[in-house]
Parts: C-alpha cells; structure tokens; sequence
C-alpha cells in the first residue's frame, strides 16, 4: 500500500506517521504541498493508493484535499469534511441540526446584530472567529462595551469572515475539555486538556494533556459527529456541562495529536494506518 | 549529513541527507531556516510566519 501524506510543515505527527507507515510494511509517499501545481487539463501521477491531509494551513488542506480528489485519488479528509471543520458556522449549525448538543451560538451579520444576540444569550458570552485555530482571537465579553471592542479588532484584521460575528454562550465547563479521536468506525483514545489559570483549554495555550477514559456515551457521540461531519480521522473537542452533560465545542480536521500519544502511549499513526488498510481491503 | 549556507550570515547548517522538505532548522545566528529540495539538492531558506490559517 503507497500511503500519501499532504504535508507543508513536517511536525511530530506527520514525521511519526512516515515512521509507522513503513513499519506496517507499507510505503509512505510525502507529497510537500508547498511545491505542488495542478493544472486542469493534465492528470497528474501521485504514485499512492491515497492521501492522509496534513496539511497545517488550513487554506492549503482544503485547496490540496480538492485538488488530489480531483485528480481522483482518496484523501483523508476529503475536502467537504474540512469545510465542514474549519468554519465553526459550519460546525456548530450542521452538529445542532442533528440534535447534537453544541454551545448556544448566533451568527451575526453586523455589529448591532452581534449585540443583540448577546443580550438575548446573556452575557459574559464568547467571541470566536469564524475560522481561527489554535484559541487564537477566542475572547469573552462580559458587557457590550468589550464586545464593542473585540468585533473592532476583528473587523481590523485580514480574516476572510471579519465582519461577520460569531456570538457563543459561554459554557461553565470545569478547567478541562474533552479531546476524543474518532478514526475510521472507533473513537479508541481522548484526552483531557487541563487549564487552571485559562478558561480556553487549548493545548497550544498551555493546557495540560491528561489520559481519558472514554465511556461509552462519549465514544457514542463521537462517531454521531463523525456522522454528521464526514471524514476519516476526526479530533472532537467536548465540553463537560453540569446540567446539560457532553456538548460538542468544536471539531478538528486535520487534528494533532502528540501529547495524546505521550500521555496515553496509545499509537495513533499505527492505528489510523490499520483502519485505512482495513477500508483499503474493501 | 549535509553542510549548508544559513541564508542569513552565511554559517554552515548541517542537516540530515533525508530531512524533508518544509523541515525546520534553528541556527546559531537565531534564524529558523526551512529545507528546500530542488531536483534532489538541499538548500535552506527562511521559514515561513506562522500564518492566520494555520493550526487546528
């Protein structure tokens, strides 16, 4: 089997996958998205049976996804999947739709319409870019006047989605959130992410990955997302809320996983080459 | 190993004969350099910013 990886900047995850491909007995194939060109009248020859995204630029994994689809190979995830996990609209619209409990969410088309569906969810409420990673730009606004001056800071940047505002409740999680892993049909491993001095548990802000043991109402939820959104190899970030129990923050297409493997020792590359030969057999 | 040119002061960077390119390389001189592969050659330039899009 010729795995494919899209990458642009080998981190961890994607140098640990090449590893584990070749030690399966398979043979990795980097394809450095970087210095690719398509052209639309010429097939191009990738020489592998499909593609895993990897791409950390979320325009490039898109924009690869499509166009190594295009040109009719397998890609995980395909480019609808990613579309569906870089715009939190998208995400939280599409998961509340299914009956999937997400933070109560407005989108607004102007500055008064974001004000106004504050009032209506209650402040303090959480202010995110509708496309963003990595917790950046994610603020709480306890009154209009700060978040008066967030959608200011937003609509100065060069986001493509900078005038429109994305008004979330803001959910009274403990100091943690939920990372779980759905690959393939299975949600085999998560993790807590720990933060006692930040209420925004991203890993990449300093939360702490601790070992998770997924009950089965977790692993249940999600493969419903999994559903729901599409793709292969999802990461599912979860809040735990006292009276309303497991609600789902956001979904990650293209997810890393580093410190899960380090504090849970449960080999993800292995794993996710195992369900991709598994659907390969088929 | 490959000995190249830091494109910022001109030191040597050594780096592995299979370093992938988009690879990230720290040098002395504080530039973090990115592997350029052209037709089987190394070379080193600067890394690219962190940009807005990026993460997950």
């Amino acid at each position: 089997m010729k795995v494919g990886i899209a990458y642009d900047l080998p981190r961890w995850e994607e140098k640990n996958l090449i590893e584990e491909i070749k030690k399966e007995g398979h043979e990795p194939v980097p394809f450095y998205s970087k210095q690719a060109i398509f052209y639309s009248d010429k097939q191009v020859n990738l020489d592998a049976d499909f593609f895993i995204q990897r791409n950390v630029s979320h325009s490039r994994a898109l924009m690869t996804s499509f166009l190594i689809e295009n040109q009719g190979y397998p890609v995980f995830n395909d480019h609808m999947t990613l579309i569906k996990c870089e715009n939190k609209a998208f995400t939280t619209f599409i998961l509340s739709r299914a009956d999937i409990k997400t933070p109560r969410t407005a989108i607004a088309m102007d500055k008064e319409g974001a004000i106004a569906a504050a009032t209506e969810i209650g402040y303090p409420i959480v202010m995110k870019p509708i496309e963003g990673s990595w917790g950046r730009m994610v603020a709480k606004a306890i009154d209009d006047d700060t978040l008066r001056s967030y959608m200011e800071y937003q609509e100065f940047t060069s986001m493509y989605y900078k005038s429109m505002y994305y008004v979330q409740e803001f959910v009274k999680k403990p100091d943690r959130d939920i990372r779980i892993f759905a690959i393939g049909d299975e949600a085999p491993v998560g993790i807590y992410r720990v933060n006692s001095k930040n209420w925004r548990t991203n890993t990449a802000l300093g939360a702490k990955a601790e070992p998770l043991k997924i009950d089965p109402e977790l692993r249940e939820l999600a493969l419903k997302v999994k559903e729901k959104i599409g793709g292969f190899f999802l990461g599912v970030d979860i809040f735990e809320d006292r009276e309303r129990g497991y609600i789902i923050d956001e979904v990650n297409g293209v997810p890393e996983f580093k410190n899960t493997v380090r504090v849970t020792g449960f080999n993800i590359s292995k794993y996710l080459i195992t369900k991709l030969s598994e659907w390969y057999k088929k | 190993m490959v000995v190249l040119k830091c494109p910022v002061c001109g030191g040597d960077v050594t780096v592995e004969e299979d370093a992938l390119p988009g690879e990230l390389v720290e040098h002395d001189c504080g530039a973090q350099l990115e592997v350029v592969k052209n037709n089987g050659t190394l070379s080193l330039k600067l890394a690219e910013q962190v940009g807005e899009d990026w993460g997950e």
